[in-house]
């Protein structure tokens, strides 16, 4: 039912790597469509505890997916967050039992545009309906409960992910009893949007998209998205980090070709970039994702008051950002604290020193690390969690 | 031969923060506890661990914010002078502000908001009023330098002394009620009873106070 098709490669079998939960029951929408049925390829790691305490729902960002922790059956690279989730890592696996699911909209085994519409039998395309942060975490929702789990013990996620646990808190929050958010915002800014426009316009102005017909019609917009992943991957970075990874160096010539092929190594890795996403990813779903992101602003619903989206709150939060992260920055992570601290939440906010931009979330970041693992060792502990193997915190 | 600086810093090493023990004391157990000017958390640590409260912490210093963060606190990188305007009214069952007060830059306007978001409030600073300090200035002419206060004047953080009698004075200005006070010597201790209370200002390194809005000054 749900055969993904992508780029004229029959996907099942790498699809076949997650579990998939299925839901006959219609998912209302925020747009005021429903969707049914629905499904949410996961991924599941650890052991859940006869208490179903110890439960970590992870939370992937705008291109991720549900491989956190384990190989990517497309790419084969390792998941994208091994450096926090697994054995003896900060989000332990040998502690606590993690979930990652893929998100609604996505193209990694969930429903999306590129799903089969059973109203046709053909893929949803632009059909698909609009969806939302809040949509894809009733979804998650669906599954926690398809799971058996009562409530979390953390919802953690960054960037988009970090939306969706923010999301988590203010429509479910007497289930969540910590959260981490991180390099994240509680509303999409203009900038973001405007970025954001310019990837869509890039996928649209590919005439292999065909209105975003190109599944049926055998087509593939990749150079659009391509250039929509090359555009975002500069904001998820900084003018220090490429700087010193690249500075003006030429890619395999000693001097300039005065034409417009890849002189610079700068452009050869975008393009890199570029290309080696479009073989994991698919265009709808891009633009889909994205717009998830640019119609997020948690006040909204309160009145236009961000605390009110917390009020009686009893969630222990961990609010991290970095410094060079110009696309979530600092002010936007304070704004989230500020909002706790109207309510009197139990609030952390840690801002890390950082070049590396808003993609330091999932690089080597001991700072954050040690972040993550102080506050879910004590979080834990208040939980009644057994202590972790090797005694202290 | 040792100095007098000395003798205190061997004294303070054998009891470490007996300041700290002091405040830990007049926290109830299980109450929910601001802790403004937290630094690396040791405060935090000992009333968890000892009064198991709900304990926060706001530090001016990102590294320090961290540090306290991966011990597994609750803290949140803020400042004194802006930040506390943030919270609610009555939101805590105590706000400390332990060595904080002088140096924010209205210090006043600092007690008034801790007097609002806390039911009690507990502040401790180093008396001006103190012998040595008083000499120094007195013989030496100089700005004093002392082993707990040991910056130089354009170095020095601490911009707002005060002496416990000043202290007693804002108290009354803003409508704070003493619930109870503690005189510390050099070494940390409470004075005890031979020392009589006029004497403090004198004697007292550094003072130990626990406040309650007035009633009929509330809002």
């Amino acid at each position: 039912m749900n055969k993904l098709i992508l780029l004229g490669r029959d996907l099942e079998a790498a699809l076949s790597h997650s579990p998939v939960f299925r839901s006959e029951e219609a998912l209302p929408l925020d747009c005021g469509r429903v969707l049914a049925p629905f499904e949410i390829a996961y991924q599941t790691y650890g052991t859940l505890n006869s208490e179903r305490s110890n439960a970590v729902l992870v939370c992937h960002a705008l291109t991720g997916d549900q491989h956190v922790a384990s190989q990517h059956p497309i790419t084969g690279k390792p998941g994208w967050w091994e450096t926090v989730v697994g054995s003896g890592k900060p989000v332990d696996t040998d502690r606590y039992f993690v979930i990652c699911s893929n998100v609604l909209g996505g193209c990694m085994g969930s429903t999306g545009p590129a799903s089969i519409d059973p109203g046709t039998g053909k893929p949803y395309g632009l059909d698909f309906p609009v969806i939302t942060i809040d949509d894809m975490v009733r979804a998650q929702a669906r599954l926690i409960g398809h799971l058996g789990i009562p409530d979390l013990f953390c919802v953690i996620g960054g960037s988009m992910g970090g939306m969706q646990v923010l999301e988590w808190c203010a429509s479910f929050g007497d289930r969540v009893f910590s959260a981490v958010p991180v390099a994240t915002a509680p509303r999409h800014s203009s900038q973001n949007i405007a970025f954001h426009e310019v990837g869509r316009q890039a996928v649209m102005a590919d005439p292999e998209w065909r209105g975003g017909r190109y599944l049926e019609e055998g087509t593939n917009p990749a150079k659009g998205l391509a250039v929509a992943r090359m555009a975002a991957h500069i904001t998820y970075l900084s003018d220090e980090a490429l700087h010193r990874k690249f500075g003006r160096s030429l890619q395999n010539r000693d001097k300039v070709t005065f034409g417009f092929d890849a002189d610079f190594q700068v452009e050869s890795y975008l393009r890199y970039q570029g290309i080696s996403f479009v073989d994991r990813f698919d265009a709808n779903s891009y633009l889909y994702i994205t717009r998830a992101m640019d119609y997020f602003d948690l006040a909204t619903d309160c009145d236009g008051v961000l605390a009110n989206a917390f009020t009686g709150t009893k969630t222990r939060f961990c609010v991290v950002s970095f410094t060079s992260d110009w696309l979530y920055p600092t002010r936007e992570s304070r704004a989230i604290v500020q909002a706790l601290n109207a309510v009197a939440a139990n609030v952390s906010f840690v801002e890390i020193e950082s070049d590396k931009g808003h993609d330091a979330f999932l690089l080597h970041e001991p700072e954050l690390f040690n972040a993550i693992r102080g506050f879910l060792g004590a979080a834990a502990q208040r939980r009644g969690l057994p202590a972790a193997r090797g005694g202290s915190l | 031969m040792t100095t007098f600086e000395e003798r205190v810093k061997a004294e303070q090493a054998a009891s470490p923060r007996i300041d700290l023990l002091v405040i830990a004391g007049m926290v109830e157990p299980g109450a929910r506890v601001i802790d403004v000017g937290c630094g690396r958390g040791e405060l935090l640590k000992l009333l968890e661990e000892q009064k198991h409260v709900d304990g926060r912490g706001i530090e001016l210093k990102q590294s320090r914010v961290n540090f306290c963060v991966a011990k597994g606190l609750s803290v949140v990188q803020g400042d004194a002078d802006r930040d506390l305007a943030d919270y609610p009214d009555q939101a805590f069952d105590y706000a400390i502000l332990s060595r904080t007060l002088q140096a924010t830059y209205r210090p006043k306007e600092v007690l008034e908001e801790l007097l609002r978001i806390a039911r009690r409030v507990i502040v401790s600073f180093p008396n001006f009023g103190f012998w040595r300090i008083r000499l120094q200035i007195l013989l030496g002419g100089r700005m004093p330098v002392t082993w707990n206060l040991p910056e130089t004047w354009y170095e020095t953080p601490n911009i707002h002394f005060c002496t416990i009698r000043d202290f007693r004075a804002l108290c009354e200005l803003v409508g704070a009620r003493v619930e109870r006070s503690f005189a510390l010597s050099p070494n940390g201790h409470p004075l005890g009873m031979k020392v009589p209370p006029p004497l403090h200002n004198l004697i007292a390194q550094q003072a130990v106070f626990l406040l309650t809005r007035e009633r009929g000054k509330a809002d």
